[in-house]
């Protein structure tokens, strides 16, 4: 006796799912191409900004912005080192790619995560419908997503950059509710008694008092979209994940593990950078009395 | 000087948390006794006072007695149930939201217990914030602001952050918030019990010099009746939601109307009493009418400049 789910039972989605995207290529191919155009131009400029700075210049850069935070020599002349040997593997260019890709897709999910998240945390409503859509486009396995990117942008950095955004954007939007949601009651009701307006509110009392945690938001979301390359690189998007990736299909153990470096100094020294100007928001310490 | 006029009118204000019983009517005083359940609590029950221009007006009472929640129904932080709150003639419960923020703006200021300042800015700007939210230009605000400042006496902490304060000087600064709003209404929830006892001293006698020069209309929340007695003109006692007793400190003191009001009066003498047996130096529940005569026999500097 066959204890399975029936077969008759059987309904399947996937025509209708593969319909809608057909669908969507042919009725609204235009407006993705506009869309696509448009990042694409976007990604080109941020490509050619990160490129035209020699690579002297960057590690200048990032070695001056350790030493405004830190002061400390180690952790002044880390951040470059670490740099440099991106450089020495041969991986600059590449990575420079990535980076574009990652900043693109990280100002993508500012912008549509964080008024997302400040709507999230002024409607209860809109939270409860939101937050398994964040919960599914975190868990949603990436490849599965990359088909209908693919087809509706097409191969290469766009269809990249959509896909990093889908799977780093939770973060930003998260926090930024759960950052205004936790600003202190007695707080806003002072604010509200001197008759402050919503907008007041939000811009003197709840957005401000909340940016610590948006900020932990922003660093969790560019280490995601740093994270997403490799698999972002399988349809074209270029960059260090397709080192990876061809190191992977040549069993090159070791080209595998200098691509793989790379992505992770980026991320060291990325995070760093982050967190520190995170800190610049965090209210002034208790003085000890 | 005083005026006779009432600025402030409460009439029949009721607050109900949670559930509201369909039928509620606060002029029948038995409906909420059959329809409130559990899910209803009455935070505020049938309450009725008003305040005349320039008294200070305290409502004391314990903790869970409604009194916070009675004082946050005038600024409509908490929204009254029914009732009627007439501010210089007008009923704010009738405002729509944009007549609310202007009322909030200009005719009534709040100090808070918990001093609710923000703690991203310094105490300059926390103290010009309601100017700020009233849309005034930067350098008057910062000089009425720097005034005010002046006046609670923390000239010199204008750029220090309120975490770097001590919880008197926080409350200082709460108080000067309020202050260079110039409004004629001044909302005071509690503003002294947090602080420790010589302090709290400190900031009442504060209170009362600045009451001397503006002549504001007060409401004034406390626990402590000694606070009442001290800078109260009137005072009510609440209970459950609703006023068991309303007149002078002396009225109050002389002849607390049940058993509840004679044990906040009961446990204030035996504190004084127990004071003084400890220490020669003259503390006393002095009445604000007893401090004006005492006042006219020997003048004390701060008595001298109330009226």
């Amino acid at each position: 006796m066959n204890q399975l789910f029936p077969e008759q039972w059987h309904y399947h989605v996937a025509p209708h799912i593969s319909a809608f995207v057909k669908w969507l290529v042919l009725a609204w191919g235009p407006f993705f191409e506009a869309i696509s155009n448009m990042v694409l131009v976007m990604l080109l400029q941020v490509e050619g900004f990160l490129k035209w700075v020699p690579w002297w210049g960057w590690i200048i850069i990032i070695t001056f912005i350790a030493w405004r935070q830190t002061g400390n020599l180690v952790k002044t002349l880390l951040p470059g080192i670490l740099i440099f040997t991106i450089g020495f593997f041969g991986l600059w260019e590449v990575a420079m790619e990535t980076l574009g890709i990652v900043f693109v897709a990280v100002f993508i999910s500012l912008v549509v995560g964080i008024p997302m998240g400040i709507a999230m945390s002024s409607s209860d409503r809109f939270n409860a419908i939101n937050t398994p859509l964040l919960d599914a486009m975190q868990t949603m396995p990436s490849l599965v997503y990359l088909i209908p990117a693919l087809m509706l942008f097409g191969l290469g950095k766009v269809p990249g950059v959509f896909a990093t955004v889908i799977y780093s954007l939770p973060p930003v939007v998260r926090l930024t509710n759960l950052g205004i949601r936790q600003v202190s009651q007695e707080v806003q009701e002072a604010a509200l008694v001197f008759g402050a307006s919503k907008w007041q509110m939000m811009k003197e009392v709840r957005f401000p008092l909340a940016m610590p945690t948006i900020m932990a938001g922003i660093n969790q979301t560019t280490m995601l979209a740093l994270s997403m390359v490799v698999i972002a690189s399988m349809i074209g998007a270029g960059g260090l994940g397709e080192e990876v990736l061809k190191a992977t299909n040549r069993v090159d153990v070791g080209k595998g593990f200098e691509a793989g470096w790379a992505i992770v100094v980026l991320a060291i020294v990325i995070d760093r950078i982050t967190q520190a100007a995170a800190k610049r928001w965090d209210t002034p310490s208790e003085m000890k009395n | 000087m005083t005026n006779t006029n009432p600025i402030v009118e409460i009439n029949g204000l009721w607050k109900l948390f949670g559930k509201t019983p369909v039928d509620f009517d606060p002029k029948d005083m038995d409906s909420y006794n059959d329809s409130t359940s559990d899910e209803t609590v009455i935070a505020v029950k049938d309450v009725s006072f008003e305040v005349k221009q320039g008294e200070v007006f305290v409502i004391m009472g314990l903790s869970g007695s409604g009194k916070s929640t009675l004082i946050r129904c005038i600024p409509r932080l908490v929204g009254p149930t029914s009732g009627e709150i007439q501010i210089n003639g007008r009923d704010v419960l009738q405002m729509d939201d944009n007549e609310l923020i202007d009322f909030r703006r200009h005719e009534t200021a709040m100090v808070f217990q918990h001093y609710g300042l923000l703690p991203h800015r310094d105490v300059l700007e926390n103290v010009s914030f309601g100017l700020k939210l009233r849309g005034v230009a930067a350098e008057e605000r910062e000089e009425r602001a720097r005034n005010a400042i002046a006046r609670v006496g923390l000239d010199g902490w204008e750029h220090y952050y309120p975490t770097q304060l001590s919880g008197g000087m926080r409350q200082r600064v709460g108080i000067a918030r309020a202050l260079v709003q110039e409004t004629d209404i001044l909302l005071m929830d509690e503003p002294f019990s947090g602080l420790d006892p010589l302090i709290r001293r400190e900031m009442q006698e504060t209170l009362v010099q600045l009451q001397a020069e503006d002549n504001k209309t007060i409401i004034f929340v406390t626990h402590d009746l000694g606070e009442a007695a001290r800078l109260g003109d009137r005072m009510a006692v609440m209970k459950q939601g609703e006023f068991v007793q309303q007149g002078t400190p002396e009225e109050i003191i002389n002849n607390p109307v049940d058993e509840y009001v004679e044990r906040f009066v009961s446990d204030q003498r035996s504190f004084l009493s127990g004071h003084k047996r400890r220490s020669s130096v003259g503390m006393s529940l002095r009445t604000r009418s007893e401090r004006h005569s005492t006042a006219m026999a020997a003048p004390a500097p701060l008595t001298a400049l109330r009226r």
